[in-house]
């Protein structure tokens, strides 16, 4: 494994059991400062698992890791300073508006008062959602809720952020719309790692890997994955990947 | 310092958005301490009385006119029948039966020596007691009556008389309520700072919000010092809710020192949602968390000496009252609000309640995870 | 075919419930540590007593009776005071429930002047342990005053003879036994099943139900039986424990108990179908239960505190709650060894008590699925 300054994720066999079942299975691999690192698979095949390792949430049973310069064991809380993270399962609260949100969010990050208005002026105006402001979550569109959750997790400018499925049950204009935001996040210089199951999403990532099983299978960029297995679509990649393991696990 | 202001914040918008909470928080309490301090009362007195006079002379109707001129007994039925008596307790109508059998005076004038019978229905065995002494006692009055009427006729020796009068401190009126109020507003603010502090952080775990803090650089003392201090400032809004309750309804004169009420009250509060909140880190639904801390509060309420004295219970349940924070508070309530006493008193639990409280922070923030096994 | 698909559902609630080993280990559990602890601890009988003793006197008298007090089982010597002033000190540290004042030359009074003087002094924030204590006490002065004109005639004895009915040997546990019983039965039946019926609401799995093949009686009924069987499984086993380690008698008819246990079972899971009618979410059917359910039932009923003695107003109330009848029946049948001809009022206020439940709850379902 080549550790060099470049990389701001270094994992190296990387293992997750519960019980007798593994879930994650020796994974090694790295991510570069500023790439959309896309992390795929079919439900179940372990990929937030790994991310919940990785953003310290889990401890992995063994391996190595460094994440933004810090040990994954040993400096947990040295990379919760320096990372976002959005979960799949909706995380902001409905009981609060979205300006609570954003204020709560921003406070336990510890901004300061000022910074924290700034930012909140700016992230409400980067989604357009003054007419929002005061509005409880439950009551806002489900598409909205995603981008804003995004933007909350990114609101300490974090140096990576970390997004399980962010875009899972959100229709195809709010996906664009998200992807755009991605994009934005990755110009500045955020790295992002995000999981997704929508094959055609693994096409906006600059790098790819794709988990079958535990395992990492393939890595490599969206173009030279198509050229290796063969394919036109990273949907096909997937499925070439994908169906030897479920032979197998049938018999 | 400042993380733990937002989240301060952010549990105290939430508790006011949810527009029934509030009543419940506030008036709930209330309703019941004005409903409780009525209810709950050992008070001994208006017991009914079934009366069998099979004798009917002179001394019978005296005796049962001493029963009916106590406080203590109610004369609710009259009959020449046991039977019917015994039915009568048997449905519960009446605590005891006075049985005053044929040739009652005669045997008394004549003999010296005479009988009565006492039935008396012993399912509540400590009423049941009280009773028997209470009977007992007009019973002996009557006889000495009777033995002072003689001793006038110098018929008999003198008697040497112990005299015992009895007075009653801090409560000369006997008011049951008095003795209720001060323990069961301990007991409303009890309930609702151990339900709302059990079932907090297992709520956020459900919701999926919980995460979403775990992976900022937050401090988890911080964490649970937010959590805390908003149910403690409700739990002393409750304290104030009720000692105005206790002033204005119920006439209690604080007779200690108001501030030394509300410092133990702190501290208490403190212990028990330490104590609630390390439940909610320990399980995973709140359905859990509620009948872990309904076990722990029935548990706590009934072994307070709120309802029965401690000191009526055997020595080894005396000793887990130990490691029971309302049985404090109970105590020091009473002795303050009631008895003026001082801190110099109440050292003994404040000490006790200061070890439980930094025990049952600690092991809260000990408990709660930000990273699972 | 509607049969087996709901005896398929039964099969899957039942395994849904059992599963779950930690709240199995809390509902079999936390009944038998409350009523070991509750039957042991919960008393109001009163014992061991501190006292304190201001003897002005220092005579035989005063020693002797001094010794008299202290070797009955209810008092226990906490200090000895040299001064009235120590008194107030005594009662503010809170350990003493009552001073007893032995007036200068008690002895001397008694035998020259045929009176002697002894004051007692309770501490009534407790009023009515100050009452028994100070009642006790002059009991056993009385007795040592009888002692003391023994050699005299005594003019007249009545002699009274008490017969304690039910529990000769007034044990507290007898009260308290029916009444912890009832408690934990209210909890397994009313608050599990309010809290487990709200739960599927909040989380859409109930409506899921409502709309399949299944006639929404026959998913309550899939989701309610479990919770019987559990609620009728605890009770015996608390039935057990009451007669195996207390000796609490049955001294009626064991199946006419059985018959109202189910009966009160039955109530209790009405009432808490229609708790969950009501309620939104999981967080109001524990609110509700906790406030509406738990208090009353511990207060009102007759538990703890005895219904006679309360304001009418809440004699009352304590009619609607279920429990007040049950605990009742309970000692009823127990204790006293009633039968039918007792207990058949209660029988029908219960019974007609689940049906108004049920037919409540009924209509809140209905409403909502329209």
């Amino acid at each position: 494994m080549k550790l060099t300054g470049e990389n701001i994720i270094e994992v190296e066999n990387l293992v997750k059991r519960f019980g007798s079942f593994t879930a994650v299975d020796n994974i090694s691999f790295q991510v570069r400062k500023g790439e959309v690192f896309g992390f795929l698979g079919a439900n179940g095949a372990g990929k937030t698992t790994a991310i919940k390792m990785l953003i310290g949430l889990w401890s992995p049973t063994s391996g190595k890791a460094n994440v933004a310069g810090f040990n994954l064991f040993t400096e947990a809380e040295q990379i919760r300073k320096n990372i976002g993270y959005m979960a799949q399962r909706f995380s902001l609260y409905e009981d609060l508006t979205v300006i609570e949100n954003i204020q709560f969010y921003g406070g336990i990050y510890g901004l300061r008062k000022n910074i924290l208005k700034e930012r909140a002026e700016e992230l409400i105006s980067e989604l357009g959602m003054e007419s929002f402001r005061k509005e409880l979550i439950k009551n806002i569109p489900l598409g909205w809720k995603q981008k804003l959750a995004l933007s909350v997790a990114m609101i300490h400018k974090p140096k990576i952020v970390f997004l399980d499925e962010p875009t899972s049950g959100v229709d195809p204009i709010t996906r664009r719309q998200f992807w755009d935001l991605i994009y934005n996040a990755a110009e500045k210089g955020t790295t992002v790692f995000v999981t997704t199951h929508y094959m055609d999403e693994s096409e906006y990532c600059d790098r790819v890997s794709i988990m079958v099983d535990g395992r990492i299978e393939a890595l490599d960029t969206p173009v030279q994955l198509k050229k290796q297995f063969n394919a036109e679509s990273m949907d096909e990649v997937f499925l070439k990947l994908a169906r030897p393991t479920e032979v197998s696990s049938k018999q | 310092m400042r993380t733990i202001l937002v989240i301060i914040r952010k549990e105290f918008l939430q508790i006011f958005r949810n527009r029934a909470m509030l009543p419940q928080i506030i008036m709930m309490p209330l309703i019941q301490l004005l409903i409780l301090s009525n209810a709950a009362t050992f008070e001994i007195r208006h017991l009914n009385m079934h009366v069998i006079d099979q004798d009917q002379s002179q001394a019978s109707r005296q005796l049962i006119g001493k029963f009916k001129a106590s406080n203590y007994f109610e004369l609710s039925d009259f009959s020449f029948d046991e039977k019917h008596a015994d039915e009568d307790i048997m449905q519960g109508k009446d605590r005891c039966i006075l049985m005053i059998p044929k040739g009652f005076e005669h045997d008394l004038m004549k003999e010296q020596h005479t009988k009565l019978l006492l039935n008396i229905n012993a399912i509540d065995g400590a009423a049941a007691g009280v009773i028997n002494t209470y009977a007992l006692s007009i019973i002996q009055n009557f006889n000495q009556q009777i033995d002072a009427q003689w001793i006038n006729q110098q018929q008999f020796d003198q008697q040497k008389i112990l005299n015992t009068p009895y007075s009653f401190w801090y409560n000369p009126y006997m008011n049951y309520k008095t003795f209720m109020v001060p323990g069961l507003i301990v007991m409303l603010l009890t309930m609702v700072g151990m339900f709302m502090s059990a079932q907090n952080i297992v709520r956020e775990k459900e919701i999926g919000t919980i995460e979403q803090i775990n992976v900022t650089p937050i401090k988890k003392a911080h964490f649970i010092i937010g959590k805390q201090v908003p149910f403690l400032i409700i739990g002393l809004v409750q304290l104030t809710i009720g000692l105005l309750v206790a002033r204005w309804v119920f006439s209690i004169h604080i007779l200690g020192s108001i501030p030394l009420i509300y410092l133990f009250a702190t501290v208490y509060l403190i212990t028990l949602l330490g104590f609630g909140l390390l439940i909610s880190t320990m399980v995973d639904t709140q359905q859990q968390a509620m009948f872990l801390a309904w076990f722990f509060m029935v548990i706590f309420i009934l072994m307070s000496g709120l309802f029965t004295p401690i000191e009526a219970m055997p020595q080894w349940a005396q000793n887990i009252t130990k490691f029971n924070p309302i049985a404090y508070f109970v105590a020091v309530m009473r002795m303050v609000v009631l008895k003026g006493s001082t801190i110099k008193d109440i050292l003994p639990q404040l000490t006790a309640i200061s070890i439980g409280g930094l025990v049952m922070c600690s092991l809260a923030t000990l408990r709660y995870r930000k990273r699972d096994g | 075919m509607n049969r087996r698909r709901f005896f398929g559902f039964l099969q899957k609630e039942f395994r849904h419930i059992f599963r779950d080993r930690r709240t199995m280990l809390i509902l079999f559990g936390m009944p038998i540590v409350q009523i070991l602890l509750f039957g042991f601890a919960i008393t109001n009988e009163i014992k061991n007593v501190n006292v304190a003793v201001l003897d002005m006197a220092h005579d035989d008298v005063s020693r002797d009776i001094t010794n008299r007090i202290l070797s009955s089982e209810y008092f226990h010597l906490y200090q000895n005071l040299h001064s009235e002033k120590e008194i107030e000190a005594a009662f503010k540290s809170g350990k003493v429930k009552e001073v007893i004042v032995f007036e200068n030359n008690l002895a001397k009074n008694i035998y020259s002047k045929n009176i002697g003087n002894i004051q007692l002094i309770g501490d009534a924030t407790d009023p009515n342990t100050a009452n028994t204590i100070v009642a006790y006490t002059r009991a056993i002065l009385l007795n040592y005053q009888q002692e003391l004109n023994k050699g005299s005639k005594p003019p007249a004895i009545i002699q009274t003879e008490v017969r304690m009915w039910f529990n000769e040997e007034l044990k507290g546990v007898y009260l308290f036994v029916p009444g912890v019983m009832t408690i934990i039965m209210m909890l397994v039946s009313a608050m599990m099943t309010s809290i487990s019926l709200a739960r599927e609401k909040e989380t859409g799995t109930l409506e899921a139900l409502m709309v399949s093949p299944l006639k929404s009686w026959q998913v309550i009924l899939g989701k309610v039986i479990p919770y019987l069987v559990l609620s009728f499984s605890i009770t015996l086993l608390t039935l057990g424990l009451s007669m195996f380690v207390f000796h609490v008698p049955i001294r009626g008819n064991i199946f006419l108990l059985l018959g109202e246990v189910l009966l009160f079972v039955i109530t209790a899971l009405s009432f808490g179908i229609l708790i969950s009618s009501i309620a939104p979410n999981q967080m109001a059917a524990m609110l509700i239960s906790m406030m509406g359910l738990m208090l009353p039932t511990i207060i009102l009923s007759g538990y703890i505190f005895p219904i006679d003695n309360m304001p009418v107003p809440l004699q009352v109330i304590s009619n609607i709650i279920p429990a007040r009848w049950f605990i009742s029946m309970l000692r009823d049948i127990m204790l006293k060894g009633a039968g039918w001809s007792v207990v058949w009022k209660d029988t029908c206020v219960l019974a007609f008590m689940a049906v108004v439940f049920l037919f409540l709850a009924s209509r809140r379902f209905k409403m909502k699925l329209r």
